[in-house]
Protein backbone atom coordinates (compact mmCIF):
# COMPACT_ATOMS: atom_id res chain seq x y z
CA UNK A 1 0.00 0.00 0.00
CA UNK A 2 1.63 3.60 -1.44
CA UNK A 3 1.29 6.01 1.75
CA UNK A 4 -1.05 8.29 -0.27
CA UNK A 5 -3.44 5.84 -1.16
CA UNK A 6 -4.58 5.79 2.84
CA UNK A 7 -6.09 9.48 1.10
CA UNK A 8 -9.26 7.74 -0.72
CA UNK A 9 -13.09 9.36 -0.79
CA UNK A 10 -14.17 8.31 2.71
CA UNK A 11 -11.21 9.93 4.50
CA UNK A 12 -10.89 12.73 2.56
CA UNK A 13 -14.84 12.92 2.60
CA UNK A 14 -15.16 12.75 6.68
CA UNK A 15 -12.29 14.96 7.31
CA UNK A 16 -14.17 17.74 5.33
CA UNK A 17 -17.48 16.77 6.74
CA UNK A 18 -17.00 14.90 9.58
CA UNK A 19 -19.94 12.84 11.63
CA UNK A 20 -21.20 13.88 14.88
CA UNK A 21 -19.10 16.79 15.09
CA UNK A 22 -19.80 19.23 18.14
CA UNK A 23 -20.40 19.36 21.52
CA UNK A 24 -23.59 17.61 23.52
CA UNK A 25 -25.06 20.13 26.40
CA UNK A 26 -25.08 18.65 29.52
CA UNK A 27 -23.04 15.44 28.57
CA UNK A 28 -22.58 12.52 31.16
CA UNK A 29 -19.06 12.36 30.57
CA UNK A 30 -16.89 14.10 28.68
CA UNK A 31 -12.94 13.42 27.80
CA UNK A 32 -9.87 15.05 26.28
CA UNK A 33 -6.14 13.87 25.59
CA UNK A 34 -3.90 15.06 22.82
CA UNK A 35 -1.20 13.24 20.62
CA UNK A 36 1.55 15.43 22.24
CA UNK A 37 3.65 14.86 19.10
CA UNK A 38 1.62 16.00 16.34
CA UNK A 39 -1.21 18.12 18.05
CA UNK A 40 -3.64 15.73 17.24
CA UNK A 41 -6.45 16.78 20.30
CA UNK A 42 -10.04 15.53 20.27
CA UNK A 43 -12.71 16.20 23.05
CA UNK A 44 -15.61 13.55 23.20
CA UNK A 45 -19.20 13.89 25.18
CA UNK A 46 -21.43 10.86 25.82
CA UNK A 47 -24.84 10.70 26.94
CA UNK A 48 -25.66 7.30 28.64
CA UNK A 49 -29.14 6.41 29.09
CA UNK A 50 -29.65 2.54 30.75
CA UNK A 51 -26.34 1.25 29.98
CA UNK A 52 -26.69 2.70 26.35
CA UNK A 53 -24.78 5.72 24.38
CA UNK A 54 -27.48 7.48 23.70
CA UNK A 55 -25.86 10.08 21.99
CA UNK A 56 -22.11 11.28 21.24
CA UNK A 57 -20.62 14.10 19.76
CA UNK A 58 -16.84 15.17 19.09
CA UNK A 59 -14.58 18.24 18.59
CA UNK A 60 -11.09 19.08 18.24
CA UNK A 61 -8.25 19.26 15.88
CA UNK A 62 -6.40 16.73 14.00
CA UNK A 63 -5.05 15.46 10.63
CA UNK A 64 -7.78 14.03 7.98
CA UNK A 65 -7.17 10.66 9.01
CA UNK A 66 -7.59 11.02 13.12
CA UNK A 67 -11.21 12.71 12.01
CA UNK A 68 -12.17 10.05 9.42
CA UNK A 69 -11.53 7.61 12.04
CA UNK A 70 -13.05 9.65 14.88
CA UNK A 71 -16.21 9.79 12.85
CA UNK A 72 -16.09 6.25 11.98
CA UNK A 73 -15.66 5.47 16.08
CA UNK A 74 -18.66 7.63 16.57
CA UNK A 75 -21.16 6.28 13.91
CA UNK A 76 -19.82 2.18 15.73
CA UNK A 77 -20.99 3.68 19.24
CA UNK A 78 -23.98 5.64 18.74
CA UNK A 79 -27.12 3.77 20.22
CA UNK A 80 -24.48 1.17 21.53
CA UNK A 81 -24.81 -0.82 25.10
CA UNK A 82 -21.54 0.08 26.93
CA UNK A 83 -20.94 -3.92 26.70
CA UNK A 84 -20.56 -3.67 23.16
CA UNK A 85 -18.93 -0.40 22.84
CA UNK A 86 -16.04 -1.79 25.37
CA UNK A 87 -15.96 -4.06 22.87
CA UNK A 88 -14.50 -2.00 19.88
CA UNK A 89 -10.59 -2.37 18.98
CA UNK A 90 -8.59 -0.79 16.70
CA UNK A 91 -8.95 -3.59 14.17
CA UNK A 92 -12.85 -2.49 13.90
CA UNK A 93 -11.84 1.26 13.11
CA UNK A 94 -8.68 0.88 10.76
CA UNK A 95 -10.57 -1.78 8.77
CA UNK A 96 -13.67 0.31 8.44
CA UNK A 97 -11.62 2.70 6.56
CA UNK A 98 -9.23 -0.08 4.64
CA UNK A 99 -6.08 1.36 7.34
CA UNK A 100 -5.33 -1.85 8.17
CA UNK A 101 -1.68 -1.03 7.04
CA UNK A 102 -1.02 2.61 8.57
CA UNK A 103 2.14 3.07 9.57
CA UNK A 104 3.47 3.59 12.74
CA UNK A 105 4.06 7.01 12.59
CA UNK A 106 0.35 7.69 11.58
CA UNK A 107 -1.01 4.83 14.19
CA UNK A 108 -1.73 7.32 16.97
CA UNK A 109 -4.05 9.72 14.57
CA UNK A 110 -5.81 6.94 14.01
CA UNK A 111 -6.41 5.89 17.41
CA UNK A 112 -6.58 8.66 19.55
CA UNK A 113 -10.68 9.12 19.38
CA UNK A 114 -10.66 5.35 20.76
CA UNK A 115 -8.49 6.20 23.47
CA UNK A 116 -10.47 9.21 24.31
CA UNK A 117 -13.75 7.11 23.97
CA UNK A 118 -12.35 3.99 26.51
CA UNK A 119 -11.09 6.44 29.06
CA UNK A 120 -14.42 8.42 28.58
CA UNK A 121 -16.00 5.61 29.45
CA UNK A 122 -13.76 4.32 32.16
CA UNK A 123 -14.45 7.45 33.69
CA UNK A 124 -18.12 7.06 33.42
CA UNK A 125 -18.18 3.37 34.97
CA UNK A 126 -15.54 4.17 37.63
CA UNK A 127 -17.54 7.02 38.67
CA UNK A 128 -20.80 4.85 39.14
CA UNK A 129 -19.30 2.13 40.51
CA UNK A 130 -20.66 -0.68 37.77
CA UNK A 131 -17.66 -3.41 38.56
CA UNK A 132 -14.64 -1.59 39.16
CA UNK A 133 -12.73 -4.28 37.68
CA UNK A 134 -14.58 -3.45 34.23
CA UNK A 135 -13.49 -0.36 34.63
CA UNK A 136 -9.70 -0.86 35.13
CA UNK A 137 -9.43 -3.18 31.90
CA UNK A 138 -10.79 -0.30 29.62
CA UNK A 139 -8.26 1.86 31.43
CA UNK A 140 -5.33 -0.72 30.78
CA UNK A 141 -6.90 -1.17 27.18
CA UNK A 142 -6.78 2.71 26.29
CA UNK A 143 -3.12 2.72 27.83
CA UNK A 144 -2.19 0.60 25.90
CA UNK A 145 -3.83 1.41 22.48
CA UNK A 146 -0.10 3.16 20.98
CA UNK B 1 23.57 23.59 -8.81
CA UNK B 2 21.74 26.59 -9.79
CA UNK B 3 23.63 28.53 -7.26
CA UNK B 4 25.17 31.87 -9.03
CA UNK B 5 28.16 30.60 -6.44
CA UNK B 6 30.39 28.48 -8.05
CA UNK B 7 32.18 27.01 -4.33
CA UNK B 8 28.79 25.48 -3.99
CA UNK B 9 27.98 23.71 -7.40
CA UNK B 10 30.38 20.41 -6.46
CA UNK B 11 29.18 19.80 -3.05
CA UNK B 12 26.14 17.39 -3.40
CA UNK B 13 28.70 14.81 -4.27
CA UNK B 14 29.63 15.10 -0.81
CA UNK B 15 26.13 13.88 0.46
CA UNK B 16 25.57 10.50 -0.54
CA UNK B 17 22.38 10.37 1.29
CA UNK B 18 20.82 13.26 -1.37
CA UNK B 19 21.16 10.20 -3.87
CA UNK B 20 18.67 7.95 -2.51
CA UNK B 21 14.76 6.83 -3.26
CA UNK B 22 12.20 7.05 -1.27
CA UNK B 23 8.53 6.89 -1.34
CA UNK B 24 7.50 6.17 -5.05
CA UNK B 25 11.65 5.53 -6.29
CA UNK B 26 11.60 9.32 -5.99
CA UNK B 27 15.11 11.10 -4.86
CA UNK B 28 14.94 12.42 -1.68
CA UNK B 29 14.76 16.35 -1.49
CA UNK B 30 16.08 16.87 1.95
CA UNK B 31 13.69 20.14 3.18
CA UNK B 32 13.91 19.53 7.03
CA UNK B 33 17.28 21.09 7.76
CA UNK B 34 16.21 23.30 10.60
CA UNK B 35 15.46 20.38 12.47
CA UNK B 36 18.91 18.29 11.30
CA UNK B 37 21.30 18.60 8.83
CA UNK B 38 22.73 15.75 6.31
CA UNK B 39 26.08 15.11 6.74
CA UNK B 40 28.99 14.89 4.36
CA UNK B 41 31.82 12.32 3.69
CA UNK B 42 34.22 14.55 5.49
CA UNK B 43 32.61 14.39 8.79
CA UNK B 44 31.53 10.33 8.45
CA UNK B 45 35.01 10.05 7.64
CA UNK B 46 36.60 11.58 10.39
CA UNK B 47 34.20 9.82 12.91
CA UNK B 48 35.17 6.35 10.94
CA UNK B 49 39.07 7.51 11.10
CA UNK B 50 38.90 8.29 15.13
CA UNK B 51 37.41 4.78 15.37
CA UNK B 52 39.33 2.90 12.96
CA UNK B 53 42.97 4.31 13.96
CA UNK B 54 43.25 6.13 17.49
CA UNK B 55 40.23 5.22 19.55
CA UNK B 56 40.88 6.10 23.30
CA UNK B 57 39.97 8.12 26.27
CA UNK B 58 41.36 11.68 26.24
CA UNK B 59 42.98 14.20 29.26
CA UNK B 60 44.69 11.20 31.16
CA UNK B 61 46.50 8.19 29.26
CA UNK B 62 50.20 8.90 28.02
CA UNK B 63 50.21 6.17 25.00
CA UNK B 64 50.53 7.43 21.70
CA UNK B 65 46.72 6.95 20.73
CA UNK B 66 45.57 8.80 23.44
CA UNK B 67 47.40 11.90 23.05
CA UNK B 68 46.36 11.86 19.16
CA UNK B 69 42.62 11.94 20.57
CA UNK B 70 43.27 14.32 23.13
CA UNK B 71 44.53 16.87 20.75
CA UNK B 72 41.98 15.95 17.88
CA UNK B 73 39.34 16.94 20.35
CA UNK B 74 40.70 20.10 21.94
CA UNK B 75 41.55 21.07 17.85
CA UNK B 76 37.95 21.48 17.34
CA UNK B 77 37.84 23.60 20.35
CA UNK B 78 40.20 25.80 18.67
CA UNK B 79 38.49 25.69 15.49
CA UNK B 80 35.27 27.10 17.35
CA UNK B 81 36.90 29.96 18.58
CA UNK B 82 38.08 30.63 15.26
CA UNK B 83 35.02 30.40 13.69
CA UNK B 84 33.15 32.49 16.06
CA UNK B 85 35.33 34.67 17.33
CA UNK B 86 35.86 33.32 20.54
CA UNK B 87 39.35 34.39 22.07
CA UNK B 88 39.30 32.80 25.21
CA UNK B 89 38.86 28.78 24.66
CA UNK B 90 38.13 27.83 28.02
CA UNK B 91 34.70 29.87 27.38
CA UNK B 92 33.76 26.92 25.32
CA UNK B 93 32.17 23.94 27.19
CA UNK B 94 31.26 20.92 25.05
CA UNK B 95 27.59 19.38 25.81
CA UNK B 96 24.89 16.96 24.17
CA UNK B 97 23.41 20.03 22.15
CA UNK B 98 21.59 23.35 22.77
CA UNK B 99 18.82 21.83 25.19
CA UNK B 100 21.67 21.13 27.28
CA UNK B 101 23.70 24.26 26.95
CA UNK B 102 20.41 25.73 28.22
CA UNK B 103 19.45 23.48 30.75
CA UNK B 104 23.09 23.86 32.30
CA UNK B 105 23.08 27.87 32.41
CA UNK B 106 19.15 27.59 34.55
CA UNK B 107 20.96 24.76 36.93
CA UNK B 108 24.27 26.38 37.13
CA UNK B 109 23.66 29.91 36.92
CA UNK B 110 20.44 30.45 37.69
CA UNK B 111 19.80 28.26 40.89
CA UNK B 112 22.29 30.68 42.11
CA UNK B 113 21.41 34.06 40.49
CA UNK B 114 17.81 33.66 40.37
CA UNK B 115 15.65 34.85 43.41
CA UNK B 116 12.45 35.61 44.39
CA UNK B 117 10.21 38.02 42.00
CA UNK B 118 12.94 38.48 39.55
CA UNK B 119 11.99 38.25 36.11
CA UNK B 120 13.38 36.05 33.33
CA UNK B 121 12.36 37.49 30.01
CA UNK B 122 12.03 34.84 26.44
CA UNK B 123 10.03 35.44 23.66
CA UNK B 124 7.07 33.93 21.94
CA UNK B 125 8.80 32.41 19.06
CA UNK B 126 11.29 30.13 21.61
CA UNK B 127 11.90 26.48 21.36
CA UNK B 128 10.51 24.37 24.40
CA UNK B 129 14.15 24.45 24.81
CA UNK B 130 14.28 27.59 25.79
CA UNK B 131 11.14 27.60 27.77
CA UNK B 132 10.58 24.77 29.82
CA UNK B 133 13.82 25.05 31.80
CA UNK B 134 13.15 29.01 32.90
CA UNK B 135 9.72 27.22 33.74
CA UNK B 136 11.59 24.67 36.49
CA UNK B 137 13.42 27.38 37.42
CA UNK B 138 11.03 29.99 37.98
CA UNK B 139 8.93 27.33 39.74
CA UNK B 140 11.87 27.10 42.35
CA UNK B 141 12.95 30.59 42.88
CA UNK B 142 9.48 31.95 42.67
CA UNK B 143 10.67 33.84 40.38
CA UNK B 144 8.41 35.04 37.02
CA UNK B 145 8.95 34.11 33.45
CA UNK B 146 7.65 36.81 31.17
CA UNK B 147 7.17 36.82 27.00
CA UNK B 148 8.33 39.79 24.67
CA UNK B 149 5.36 38.88 22.20
CA UNK B 150 5.76 39.01 18.14
CA UNK B 151 4.31 41.58 15.97
CA UNK B 152 2.59 40.10 12.28
CA UNK B 153 5.29 39.87 10.66
CA UNK B 154 6.74 37.19 13.29
CA UNK B 155 9.01 40.35 14.67
CA UNK B 156 9.71 40.70 18.21
CA UNK B 157 7.77 43.55 19.81
CA UNK B 158 10.93 45.18 21.49
CA UNK B 159 8.79 48.14 23.38
CA UNK B 160 7.76 44.93 25.73
CA UNK B 161 11.42 44.53 26.67
CA UNK B 162 11.83 48.07 27.56
CA UNK B 163 8.71 47.82 29.70
CA UNK B 164 9.95 44.56 31.42
CA UNK B 165 13.83 46.06 31.58
CA UNK B 166 12.26 49.38 33.59
CA UNK B 167 10.94 47.32 36.43
CA UNK B 168 14.44 46.49 37.91
CA UNK B 169 13.39 42.84 38.17
CA UNK B 170 15.20 41.42 35.40
CA UNK B 171 17.78 38.90 36.06
CA UNK B 172 18.18 37.53 32.41
CA UNK B 173 17.05 38.17 28.92
CA UNK B 174 17.28 34.63 26.60
CA UNK B 175 15.82 34.09 23.06
CA UNK B 176 17.03 32.43 19.82
CA UNK B 177 19.26 34.78 17.40
CA UNK B 178 16.41 32.82 14.65
CA UNK B 179 13.45 31.39 14.86
CA UNK B 180 12.95 27.99 13.80
CA UNK B 181 9.49 28.07 12.50
CA UNK B 182 9.16 31.51 11.58
CA UNK B 183 13.02 31.82 10.22
CA UNK B 184 12.62 35.54 11.92
CA UNK B 185 16.15 37.11 12.55
CA UNK B 186 16.22 38.27 16.05
CA UNK B 187 17.51 42.41 16.15
CA UNK B 188 19.88 40.92 18.48
CA UNK B 189 22.05 44.27 18.27
CA UNK B 190 19.30 46.18 19.50
CA UNK B 191 18.02 43.83 22.26
CA UNK B 192 21.60 43.28 23.52
CA UNK B 193 22.06 46.79 23.83
CA UNK B 194 19.08 47.77 25.72
CA UNK B 195 20.01 44.72 28.16
CA UNK B 196 23.21 45.94 28.86
CA UNK B 197 22.27 49.19 29.84
CA UNK B 198 20.31 47.85 32.00
CA UNK B 199 23.19 45.65 33.69
CA UNK B 200 21.00 42.10 32.69
CA UNK B 201 22.29 39.39 31.40
CA UNK B 202 21.53 37.57 28.02
CA UNK B 203 21.42 34.18 26.27
CA UNK B 204 21.69 33.33 22.83
CA UNK B 205 20.15 30.02 21.16
CA UNK B 206 22.39 30.05 18.10
CA UNK B 207 20.76 26.59 16.97
CA UNK B 208 19.43 28.34 13.51
CA UNK B 209 21.56 30.77 13.14
CA UNK B 210 25.49 29.16 13.87
CA UNK B 211 25.13 27.08 10.86
CA UNK B 212 23.70 29.98 8.42
CA UNK B 213 25.43 32.56 9.04
CA UNK B 214 28.83 34.59 10.03
CA UNK B 215 28.43 34.84 13.90
CA UNK B 216 31.10 37.34 15.85
CA UNK B 217 30.75 36.45 19.79
CA UNK B 218 32.93 38.83 20.71
CA UNK B 219 31.50 41.47 18.49
CA UNK B 220 27.74 40.53 19.88
CA UNK B 221 28.57 40.82 23.48
CA UNK B 222 26.19 38.40 24.83
CA UNK B 223 26.73 36.54 27.99
CA UNK B 224 25.63 32.99 26.74
CA UNK B 225 25.29 31.07 23.42
CA UNK B 226 24.67 27.75 22.65
CA UNK B 227 24.18 25.82 20.00
CA UNK B 228 24.11 22.56 18.29
CA UNK B 229 26.60 20.79 15.82
CA UNK B 230 24.08 18.35 14.11
CA UNK B 231 22.12 21.18 12.62
CA UNK B 232 25.60 22.80 11.01
CA UNK B 233 26.57 18.59 9.10
CA UNK B 234 28.09 18.04 12.65
CA UNK B 235 27.10 14.72 13.79
CA UNK B 236 23.98 14.40 16.71
CA UNK B 237 24.63 14.66 20.52
CA UNK B 238 27.29 17.45 20.73
CA UNK B 239 27.21 21.05 20.91
CA UNK B 240 28.25 23.64 22.83
CA UNK B 241 28.01 26.53 25.45
CA UNK B 242 29.92 29.60 25.44
CA UNK B 243 30.03 31.89 28.40
CA UNK B 244 31.99 35.05 29.36
CA UNK B 245 34.53 33.87 31.70
CA UNK B 246 33.93 36.58 34.26
CA UNK B 247 30.53 34.81 34.91
CA UNK B 248 31.43 31.11 34.33
CA UNK B 249 34.34 31.44 36.86
CA UNK B 250 31.85 31.80 39.83
CA UNK B 251 29.03 29.25 38.20
CA UNK B 252 28.93 25.95 40.60
CA UNK B 253 28.93 22.91 38.52
CA UNK B 254 26.37 21.26 36.45
CA UNK B 255 27.81 17.26 36.81
CA UNK B 256 29.91 16.23 39.26
CA UNK B 257 32.42 13.12 38.60
CA UNK B 258 35.79 12.79 36.88
CA UNK B 259 37.59 14.91 35.01
CA UNK B 260 35.78 18.16 36.54
CA UNK B 261 37.77 17.86 39.56
CA UNK B 262 41.44 18.54 40.72
CA UNK B 263 41.32 17.07 44.21
CA UNK B 264 38.59 14.65 45.41
CA UNK B 265 39.39 13.75 48.88
CA UNK B 266 36.64 11.80 51.16
CA UNK B 267 34.12 14.69 52.07
CA UNK B 268 35.28 17.55 49.80
CA UNK B 269 36.74 17.93 46.22
CA UNK B 270 38.09 21.12 44.25
CA UNK B 271 37.44 21.56 41.05
CA UNK B 272 39.43 21.38 37.76
CA UNK B 273 40.04 24.67 35.81
CA UNK B 274 38.17 25.87 32.77
CA UNK B 275 36.34 24.49 30.81
CA UNK B 276 36.99 20.91 32.23
CA UNK B 277 35.04 21.72 35.57
CA UNK B 278 31.82 21.59 33.15
CA UNK B 279 32.80 18.56 31.09
CA UNK B 280 32.35 15.58 33.99
CA UNK B 281 32.67 12.18 32.56
CA UNK B 282 34.30 11.05 29.10
CA UNK B 283 32.86 13.24 26.73
CA UNK B 284 31.40 12.42 23.05
CA UNK B 285 35.22 12.09 21.55
CA UNK B 286 34.57 10.90 18.38
CA UNK B 287 31.80 12.94 17.90
CA UNK B 288 33.40 16.23 18.65
CA UNK B 289 35.68 15.04 16.25
CA UNK B 290 33.35 15.06 13.50
CA UNK B 291 32.32 18.47 14.84
CA UNK B 292 35.72 19.90 13.58
CA UNK B 293 35.45 18.44 10.50
CA UNK B 294 32.25 19.94 9.95
CA UNK B 295 33.57 23.26 10.76
CA UNK B 296 36.08 22.94 8.30
CA UNK B 297 33.70 22.42 5.93
CA UNK B 298 31.63 25.39 6.48
CA UNK B 299 34.91 27.65 7.19
CA UNK B 300 36.09 26.34 3.14
CA UNK B 301 33.22 27.04 1.73
CA UNK B 302 32.36 30.98 3.75
CA UNK B 303 29.60 31.57 5.88
CA UNK B 304 29.05 34.87 4.01
CA UNK B 305 28.51 32.36 0.92
CA UNK B 306 26.08 29.99 2.67
CA UNK B 307 23.84 33.01 3.73
CA UNK B 308 23.94 34.51 -0.05
CA UNK B 309 22.76 31.09 -1.00
CA UNK B 310 19.86 30.57 1.34
CA UNK B 311 18.89 34.14 0.34
CA UNK B 312 18.53 33.63 -3.05
CA UNK B 313 16.80 29.72 -2.10
CA UNK B 314 14.35 31.26 0.48
CA UNK B 315 13.66 34.38 -1.70
CA UNK B 316 13.14 31.91 -4.47
CA UNK B 317 10.88 29.71 -2.36
CA UNK B 318 8.87 32.80 -1.20
CA UNK B 319 7.80 33.94 -4.48
CA UNK B 320 7.13 30.13 -5.76
CA UNK B 321 4.95 29.37 -2.86
CA UNK B 322 3.13 32.65 -2.60
CA UNK B 323 1.44 32.44 -6.04
CA UNK B 324 -0.02 28.72 -4.70
CA UNK B 325 -3.64 28.89 -3.85
CA UNK B 326 -4.80 28.80 0.02
CA UNK B 327 -1.42 29.02 0.74
CA UNK B 328 -0.44 30.63 3.73
CA UNK B 329 3.28 31.82 4.49
CA UNK B 330 4.23 32.76 8.33
CA UNK B 331 6.40 35.38 9.01
CA UNK B 332 8.35 38.03 7.41
CA UNK B 333 8.80 38.88 3.65
CA UNK B 334 11.88 40.82 3.93
CA UNK B 335 14.77 38.80 3.52
CA UNK B 336 17.25 40.55 5.22
CA UNK B 337 15.09 39.52 8.69
CA UNK B 338 14.40 35.64 7.96
CA UNK B 339 16.86 32.55 7.65
CA UNK B 340 15.80 29.72 5.23
CA UNK B 341 13.03 28.70 7.38
CA UNK B 342 9.37 28.83 6.02
CA UNK B 343 6.30 27.71 7.61
CA UNK B 344 3.46 27.09 6.16
CA UNK B 345 -0.46 25.66 6.28
CA UNK B 346 -2.54 24.82 3.26
CA UNK B 347 -6.01 25.61 2.84
CA UNK B 348 -7.63 22.98 5.68
CA UNK B 349 -5.19 20.28 5.27
CA UNK B 350 -3.36 18.76 8.61
CA UNK B 351 0.34 19.73 7.90
CA UNK B 352 0.26 15.49 8.58
CA UNK B 353 -1.58 14.99 5.68
CA UNK B 354 0.71 17.13 3.76
CA UNK B 355 3.85 15.97 4.57
CA UNK B 356 2.62 12.12 4.21
CA UNK B 357 1.42 13.19 1.02
CA UNK B 358 4.53 14.77 -0.62
CA UNK B 359 6.87 12.12 1.21
CA UNK B 360 5.70 9.68 -1.97
CA UNK B 361 7.17 12.89 -4.07
CA UNK B 362 10.29 11.78 -1.90
CA UNK B 363 10.21 15.15 -0.33
CA UNK B 364 10.59 15.46 3.26
CA UNK B 365 9.52 18.62 5.01
CA UNK B 366 8.37 19.06 8.80
CA UNK B 367 4.64 19.20 9.80
CA UNK B 368 3.80 19.76 13.46
CA UNK B 369 4.12 22.33 16.43
CA UNK B 370 8.42 22.22 15.74
CA UNK B 371 8.45 21.99 19.52
CA UNK B 372 7.25 25.66 19.46
CA UNK B 373 3.40 25.17 20.98
CA UNK B 374 3.71 28.66 22.77
CA UNK B 375 3.66 30.32 19.17
CA UNK B 376 0.82 27.89 17.30
CA UNK B 377 -1.16 29.12 20.39
CA UNK B 378 0.16 32.69 19.44
CA UNK B 379 -0.73 31.56 15.30
CA UNK B 380 -3.90 30.25 16.86
CA UNK B 381 -2.91 26.98 15.35
CA UNK B 382 -2.40 23.32 16.12
CA UNK B 383 0.31 22.89 13.46
CA UNK B 384 2.53 24.06 10.29
CA UNK B 385 4.57 22.36 7.31
CA UNK B 386 8.12 23.73 7.30
CA UNK B 387 10.62 23.66 4.90
CA UNK B 388 14.16 24.79 5.33
CA UNK B 389 16.85 25.32 3.19
CA UNK B 390 20.60 24.39 3.15
CA UNK B 391 23.74 24.43 1.49
CA UNK B 392 22.81 21.51 -0.88
CA UNK B 393 19.29 22.55 -1.99
CA UNK B 394 18.44 23.97 -5.06
CA UNK B 395 15.93 25.93 -6.66
CA UNK B 396 14.79 22.82 -8.38
CA UNK B 397 14.24 21.69 -4.84
CA UNK B 398 11.80 24.28 -4.31
CA UNK B 399 10.06 23.63 -7.69
CA UNK B 400 9.80 20.18 -6.58
CA UNK B 401 7.69 21.47 -3.28
CA UNK B 402 5.70 23.75 -5.03
CA UNK B 403 4.73 20.84 -7.84
CA UNK B 404 3.83 18.05 -5.17
CA UNK B 405 1.39 20.24 -3.28
CA UNK B 406 -0.69 20.26 -6.75
CA UNK B 407 -0.86 16.56 -6.15
CA UNK B 408 -1.82 18.00 -2.23
CA UNK B 409 -4.32 19.89 -3.68
CA UNK B 410 -5.93 17.25 -6.07
CA UNK B 411 -6.38 14.33 -3.65
CA UNK B 412 -8.03 16.45 -0.77
CA UNK B 413 -10.19 18.51 -4.06
CA UNK B 414 -9.06 22.04 -3.84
Amino acid sequence: MSNADIYHEMIIDYSRNPLNFGKLENPDVTYHDSNPLCGDSIDIDLKIKEDKISDIKFHGKGCAICMACTSVLTELTKGKGIDDVKKINKNDILSELGLEHLQAVRIKCALLSLKVLKYALYSYLAKHLKVTEDADKLKEEAASLY
Amino acid sequence: MQSTDASLENIRKDFQILDRKVGDNKTLIYLDNASTSQKPKQVIDAITHYYNNYNANIHRAVYSIAQEATESYEKTRDKIAQFLNISKREEIIFVRGTTEAINLVAYAWGRKNIEKDDIIVTTEYEHHSNIVPWQILAKEKDAKLEYIGIDDNGELLLDQLDKYLSTGKVKLVTFSMVSNVLGTISDTDTIISKCKKAGVKTLIDGAQAVPHMKVDIEKLGCDFFAFSAHKMLGPTGIGVLWVRKDILEKMDPFHGGGDMIREVHKYETTWNDLPYKFEAGTPNIADVIGFGAAIDYLSNIGMDKIRQHEIEITQYALEKLSKVNSLKIYGTNDISKRGGVISFNFADIHPHDVAQIIDEEGIAVRSGHHCAQVLMEKLDVAATSRASFYIYNTKADVDALVNSLEKVSRIFKL
